[in-house]
């Protein structure tokens, strides 16, 4: 046991790309199997991250040297208090996303394409855990593009024009943020010598003012944007979300939290935390187009008649929740702003699953049409209502815990117009959610009132989504418990 | 403003090539209006990124860092050259490989859906 506990790192990393090659292999023959490979694989994830997330908070940050080589020549997976949590995170949420979809893509795709489904599902969820575990600059490059090429191929995977348009867009942008991301660690790695990240920070700070370092770092910083989703770049968001199946969205919410925590490893990690919130205000410009993306994507989401585009508008504010915080860079921002990765996570994923089952039953998407939804499927409207609610930031929602802990480190901060900012934002989300709620409860019927609720299978997960959005509100002081010594960790204080 | 000697510029001519080609990747992505240019574009980008990597990692008179049979441990006056960004660049062309491959797939079922590639033409049918 305590050997396959010091292997726990890899171990979560390579059980899902496993069972990705497992899928169409059984798939070939058995249709079916590729829902059996699947959820045993990211079950045991949830268990092992589990364990993970237990070592780390036992024993402090875990550093894993791939094939026993230690760091300036191998490979390193560092595994400290923030990666450990975005793995309980990715595997819990890919996991709930793996039983919605289930019955979902049968519905949606078909057998057959039900396989590749599953198949690039589980190379994405290895993505995410790589890029959220690695140590190394250059594999965190390679972990993007894992991620990046098989969310294209999922968005793209229904085949019909909308969805091939929306990928072909997100693959366009996609592909420009991965060169310049490329572009910038060689930047890094010609001025310094390594790609390992704790041997960078190091060897930066003698020669920290030169252009090329600069430029290496500008790079980055707008590579990791664009697979943030951060304003303005986030424009390839409404297009991909409105023409996926509503399970990738879901997905799509973890893979702008990974792109924020590979900005927070360079920013905070490679970079360190005096040099980038006072020599040159990375931080600063981050809150200003974090601001930017709160207000400006509220009012567009506002106009939005199609719900999935709404979402998706929404998805690009709340990451400028998530990147405000970073950039407040005090330990109360961080906290905020990596609390609301976990919060909008289950929140978002709770509301696109709801969306997911109104579209499946009903052909529903436009919310003039969303009439009379409440009484054909309640339990479904119900969750949704909930999650809208976190949405908005009504206590006690977890939606109101991370908006509160990021207002009031803004104040503490003495930067109180980025709380005005989220004081207004939670105006316009309440526009723009309620108007969901109010036409769905109280909007006139369309034409049958007759129950027509989800299967079970897309109903457990959306449920269990909902109860964690409170439960999560409620008790707080748990992801708290890991996020304190990760913030102090990520700040050196 | 601290002027380089020409000298330097130009014993540097390769990292200004792939800053060239840098730009003429931005600008047939930002001007073109075909998605397959569009894509052409991207994929000069792409290449400037490995010409750059590969410059860094040559070493003038370098030999590929192989140790000859006979010969121990850094043999004496031998210079090597930096193997690591080649083998960066293997990854990442295998990564430009896939995304082609994948951007030309879905060019194809645009047009099939579509019946046109124009990048123009497309945002006024979406």
């Amino acid at each position: 046991m305590t050997d396959l506990a010091s292997h726990l790192p890899v171990i979560v990393i390579l059980l899902p790309l496993l069972a990705a090659y497992l899928t169409p292999v059984f798939g070939y023959k058995w249709k079916g199997s590729c829902v059996p490979v699947a959820l045993a694989a990211l079950s045991l994830n949830v268990i092992f991250s589990y364990l993970l997330i237990l070592q780390v908070m036992e024993h402090g940050p875990i550093h894993y040297y791939m094939g026993g080589l230690p760091p300036p020549w191998g490979i390193e997976l560092v595994v400290d208090y923030l990666a450990a949590y975005l793995c309980v995170i990715i595997s819990f949420v890919t996991l709930m996303d793996a039983i919605f979809s289930k019955d979902f893509i049968l519905r949606t795709l078909g057998e057959r394409r039900r396989v590749y489904y599953y198949t690039l599902f589980l190379l994405l969820t290895g993505g995410l855990l790589g890029a959220s575990c690695t140590g190394d600059l250059f594999n965190l490059f390679v972990c993007f593009e894992v991620i990046a090429i098989s969310s294209y191929a999922l968005v793209g995977i229904a085949g019909d024009g909308k969805g091939v348009l929306g990928a072909y867009k997100y693959l366009f942008i996609g592909a420009i943020g991965s060169s310049l991301m490329l572009l910038g660690i060689g930047h890094l790695y010609i001025n310094t010598g390594t790609l390992n990240m704790a041997d960078m920070v190091v060897r930066l700070v003698p020669i920290y003012i030169s252009g090329a370092i600069l430029a290496g770092l500008s790079l980055c910083v707008v590579g990791f944007s664009i697979k943030g989703g951060l304003f303005p770049l986030h424009i390839w968001m409404p297009d991909a979300y409105a023409g996926a199946p509503a399970t990738v969205p879901v997905l799509s919410t973890l893979v702008i939290k990974v792109g924020a925590l590979a900005l927070i490893r360079l920013l905070f990690c490679v970079f360190r935390p005096p040099f980038i919130t006072e020599v040159i205000p990375v931080t600063t410009l981050l809150t200003w187009l974090a601001s930017a993306a709160i207000i400006i994507c509220s009012i567009i989401a506002i106009s939005q008649q199609d719900i999935r585009r709404m979402l998706a508008y929404s998805s690009a504010a709340n990451i400028g929740y998530v990147f405000l915080g970073i950039g407040i860079a005090t330990p109360l921002g961080l906290e905020g702003g990596m609390l609301h990765m976990l919060n909008h996570s289950f929140t978002k994923a709770c509301l696109f699953m709801a969306v997911g089952a109104i579209i499946s039953m009903t052909g529903i998407y436009n919310i003039r049409d969303f009439g009379g939804l409440s009484k054909r499927m309640p339990i479904t409207m119900g969750a949704f209502t909930l999650a809208a609610f976190s949405m908005v930031g009504i206590p006690p929602t977890c939606g109101f815990m991370s908006k509160f802990f990021i207002a009031h480190a803004a104040i503490m901060s003495g930067t109180w117009i980025f709380a005005v900012v989220l004081l207004v934002s939670s105006l316009l989300n309440a526009i723009y959610f309620l108007r969901v709620v109010n036409t769905a409860y109280f909007g006139h019927p369309c034409d049958e009132l007759k129950r027509n609720e989800a299967p079970l299978s897309m109903l457990v997960p959306m449920v269990i989504m909902a109860i964690g959005c409170v439960l999560l509100g409620v008790c707080v002081e748990v992801p708290l418990a890991v996020l304190r010594p990760a913030a102090q960790l990520l700040l050196g204080v | 403003m601290i002027i380089p000697d020409p000298g330097f510029l130009l014993t540097h001519y390769n990292y200004w090539t792939s800053v060239l080609l840098v730009m003429i990747g931005l600008y047939a992505m930002l001007a073109k209006k075909n998605l397959i240019k569009k894509f052409i574009g991207l994929n000069i980008i792409d290449t400037a990124t490995f010409l750059f990597y590969i410059s860094m990692g040559d070493v003038e008179g370098g030999v590929s860092p192989i140790i000859a049979h006979g010969a121990g441990h850094g043999a004496e006056g031998v210079v090597y050259i930096n193997p690591l960004p080649s083998v960066l660049i293997l990854t990442a062309i295998v990564v430009a490989l896939a995304t082609t491959a994948l951007a030309l797939a879905l060019a194809i079922r645009v047009y099939e859906h579509y019946g046109t590639l124009d990048a123009d033409k497309l945002a006024e049918m979406l």
